[in-house]
């Protein structure tokens, strides 16, 4: 489990807005730019990062009670996302690292997936 | 999208045993900006009235991927929403094109969105089969040329 403030100092982030709830605790992440993915294997008390910047990621978060959005390489968002994320107090960061390094430093620090596997696909 | 309040519901967040919260969507076709605006309503009322958060989640991801795939995919429709006590019954109609194989849309991958949908992280072909898993009771019918309907109930506990 980890703080978002704790989350910020391990991937440097630049917080964009929720400054007022660093002390929300994280127990899993889910790294994905497939939002329709998000809504299907996330649990609450999740965070999300992601390469996508546009509105429908935070409609994401608020629908799926997610914890708060990190977007990686460097990505950020217009300000009509961070409006709204103010709006719905979910916090958005940013941080210059790529998605597979970012959560390799969250997995290092004890927070894991929200499945272990998903069954394949058969054809 | 507009919403209208309509049955019983007089803006007081206290349910009896007898009440129903009525709501009414219209979804506009290609309204990017406000998907998902009906979903976060839904939620907000759930959670006022003291829905269990893991209940209000599953109705506004449901909600959410019928309000995404009818911009999306449809000309425009609505989605009706009744807040029971003990359950929340989703209605949502849209006009055109319908879907010509509905058990091929179920299906988890199978998708006709294109490359600009895929592009919002969405259109990849779980819309459907997420709707599904959401419910405790889902049905959808379809015609082409006509539109698709699609019924969604989940139970609170």
């Amino acid at each position: 489990m980890l703080k978002l403030a704790e989350v910020n100092a391990l991937l440097c982030t630049e917080v964009l807005c929720g400054q007022e709830n660093m002390e929300r605790e994280i127990v899993t992440a889910c790294g994905a730019d497939l939002m329709s993915d998000v809504l299907v294997y996330t649990k609450e008390k999740t965070l999300l990062l992601t390469g996508l910047t546009n509105i429908q990621v935070v409609r994401t978060a608020e629908v799926g009670d997610l914890m708060g959005i990190i977007f990686v390489r460097g990505k950020r968002p217009g300000p009509e996302v961070i409006e709204m994320a103010k709006a719905k107090s979910i916090p958005l960061m940013l941080t210059e690292l790529s998605m597979f390094d970012a959560c390799g430093i969250l997995h290092d620090y004890g927070i894991r997936g929200c499945v272990e596997r998903v069954p394949r696909n058969e054809l | 999208m507009t919403m209208e309040y309509g049955g019983v519901w007089n803006g007081c967040l206290e349910m009896n045993s007898r009440q129903v919260i009525q709501l009414e969507f219209f979804l506009e076709a290609g309204d990017f900006s406000t998907a998902g605006e009906a979903s976060s309503q839904i939620k907000r009322i759930l959670q006022q009235i003291g829905v269990k958060a893991e209940t209000a989640r599953r109705i506004a991801i449901g909600a959410y991927e019928a309000e995404m795939n009818v911009i999306i995919h449809s000309l425009g429709g609505k989605m009706r929403v009744a807040i029971l006590p003990d359950r929340t019954d989703i209605s949502v109609e849209d006009n055109g094109p319908g879907i010509a194989d509905v058990k091929l849309a179920m299906q988890e991958g199978y998708s006709t969105a294109p490359d600009h949908i895929r592009d919002m992280g969405f259109g990849a072909g779980m819309g459907l089969p997420n709707m599904a898993r959401c419910s405790d009771e889902f049905s959808i019918t379809s015609e082409v040329g006509v539109g698709t309907k699609i019924r969604m109930v989940i139970h609170h506990p």
